[in-house]
């Protein structure tokens, strides 16, 4: 992305830092009235080298030893890079590149898939892997960031949430409301944030009363015009003020949000409608959360973190 | 005018071997210009070694690791103990861990890990089969011997929960800094294991 956002940043980072394309160019400075002379509108190739802070939110496998590794990055959004021998058991790479781990790492550029030459951990989020619940929500949550993102699209907003998810995840004993807050704030992020305040047909503010929501319309639509799109699915007062309350607030809201089990089951359930409608496909680790609900219903609140025993 | 590419018999056979894990059209067609300069015996020994393995080794029904006879040999062989379960991910593994020669006990291979991105979840491995096998009370002790990432921990975890309620001891082989490493260049995961799991000199 040419300049913009970054030039506010503290730091004072140069030219090259703000002026990439997608791609990874230098963008060099047009020709300009102080320097006519100097015509640099050509880009120049990036240097072979780059390191990103980067979550690892999949990982395929590739050959006998090899891997593909998937990142979701601050500045370059979702990329790719492959990792040699990464299953081989004396691979330095492999602790620093688990699925979840937030490394910064560095990479070489290839003709097709870069090569990721180091990764030193900032973040390993050892409380969601000790535990079976948070780390099903976690992967959930780091697949639907796949399913919404393209390629070396920059989403800033993205990268923090899915960040901060993850630190809400090793902490909250409330896993099902975090997941609510992050899909709305996801669906905001990728721009299908759904319209909670007035109805998607004829525009007019909602009233207080039971509401439906559209997929097809990317929100909800008055009672006078239900019967303008299907499916939809009704909202009761309750249940519209939790989706506005957790569509405008921080993190901080959740913790404090207690939600009877039929209104949390009816938030989960109109959002997972408008994620299915949104990607076309089911969202693979939302039944193995679905099943390790109902193993053990007892144990669907999760353990507490682990604290390392202090020497 | 195209360029012209060898006959049927050979290219079909190139084919073949492409299709093999880490043997690429080059490879492939190294391994088939080498049959053919070799006897008649030795590509009828292939073949025959080919078609024998797919018709002769099969899947223990008791363990699921692959053998030719059924019971496996390990499953047969009434030295081992039977009070302990190691569980693995795949044959191979039994293979490495029989390498080391300390252990004695019977084994049970899952056939991959729980794995919720990719679909693969505890009805596509053989999770049901293992249950079956506890129930009848011989094992007094599962060792979890599923791979260190982040799917063999999670099927660790869910198989501790299901399988502890029954009764039966549950051990983790040990996890930490493996042989021949360097501490600084070892991760935040390893070295907490390392630290949490160390033992007296």
């Amino acid at each position: 992305m040419v300049g913009n956002k970054r030039d506010s940043r503290e730091g004072g980072l140069g030219w090259e830092e703000n002026h990439r394309d997608r791609m990874g160019h230098y963008l060099e400075p047009t020709k300009t009235e102080e320097s006519p002379n100097r015509d640099l509108s050509f880009t120049m190739p990036a240097p072979r080298n780059y390191q990103t802070e980067a979550i690892i939110i999949k990982k395929t496998k590739l050959g006998e030893a090899d891997s593909i590794l998937t990142f979701y990055t601050p500045n370059m959004g979702k990329i790719q890079g492959f990792a040699k021998s990464l299953r081989k058991p004396k691979s330095k790479l492999a602790g620093h590149l688990e699925l979840l781990t937030h490394s910064l790492v560095s990479f070489a550029r290839g003709k097709n898939l870069d090569t990721i030459t180091g990764s030193q951990t900032i973040e390993s989020y050892m409380a969601i892997k000790n535990d079976l619940e948070r780390t099903s929500c976690a992967l959930y949550a780091a697949e639907l960031v796949h399913q919404f993102s393209a390629e070396h699209m920059e989403n800033e907003p993205v990268f923090r949430l899915l960040r901060e998810t993850l630190q809400q995840l090793s902490r909250t004993d409330n896993l099902e409301t975090t997941l609510r807050y992050f899909e709305l704030h996801l669906l905001d992020g990728v721009g299908y944030r759904p319209q909670l305040r007035e109805c998607v047909s004829c525009h007019r503010p909602l009233e207080p009363a039971t509401n439906y929501f559209s997929p097809l319309g990317g929100g909800v639509l008055c009672p006078e015009c239900r019967g303008t799109q299907y499916p939809v699915y009704p909202l009761s007062i309750n249940l519209q003020k939790v989706l506005r309350l957790l569509q405008s607030s921080d993190y901080e809201v959740v913790p404090r949000l207690k939600l009877d089990a039929e209104l949390a089951q009816q938030l989960e359930n109109v959002l997972t409608e408008y994620l299915k409608f949104l990607l076309e496909k089911e969202v693979k680790s939302a039944d193995w959360r679905k099943s390790l609900r109902s193993l053990s219903p007892e144990k669907s609140q999760p353990s507490l973190p682990q604290q390392p025993d202090n020497l | 005018m195209s360029h012209q590419t060898p006959s049927d018999a050979i290219s079909q056979l190139i084919q073949e071997f492409n299709k093999l894990p880490g043997i690429g059209p080059k490879s492939a067609q190294r391994i088939v210009f080498y049959l053919l300069r070799s006897s008649e015996e030795q590509g009828r020994q292939l073949a025959e070694a080919v078609l024998s393995l797919k018709q002769r080794i099969s899947l223990c029904s008791s363990c699921f690791n692959v053998t030719e006879s059924n019971p496996c040999a390990i499953c047969g062989n009434t030295g081992r103990d039977p009070t302990l379960l190691c569980i693995v991910e795949q044959p191979q593994d039994i293979v490495a861990l029989e390498h080391t020669g300390v252990y004695h006990g019977l084994y049970h291979v899952l056939h991959g890990a729980i794995s919720p991105t990719e679909g693969i979840g505890t009805e596509d491995i053989r999770i049901k089969e293992l249950l079956n096998r506890l129930h009848n009370g011989a094992v007094k002790e599962v060792v979890l011997a599923t791979n260190t990432n982040l799917e063999g921990e999670q099927t660790a975890m869910y198989l501790g929960r299901i399988i502890s309620p029954l009764g039966i001891r549950v051990t983790r082989l040990a996890r930490g800094l493996p042989f021949g490493t360097e501490l600084e260049y070892a991760d935040d995961m390893t070295l907490t294991r390392a630290i949490e799991g160390r033992s007296e000199v």
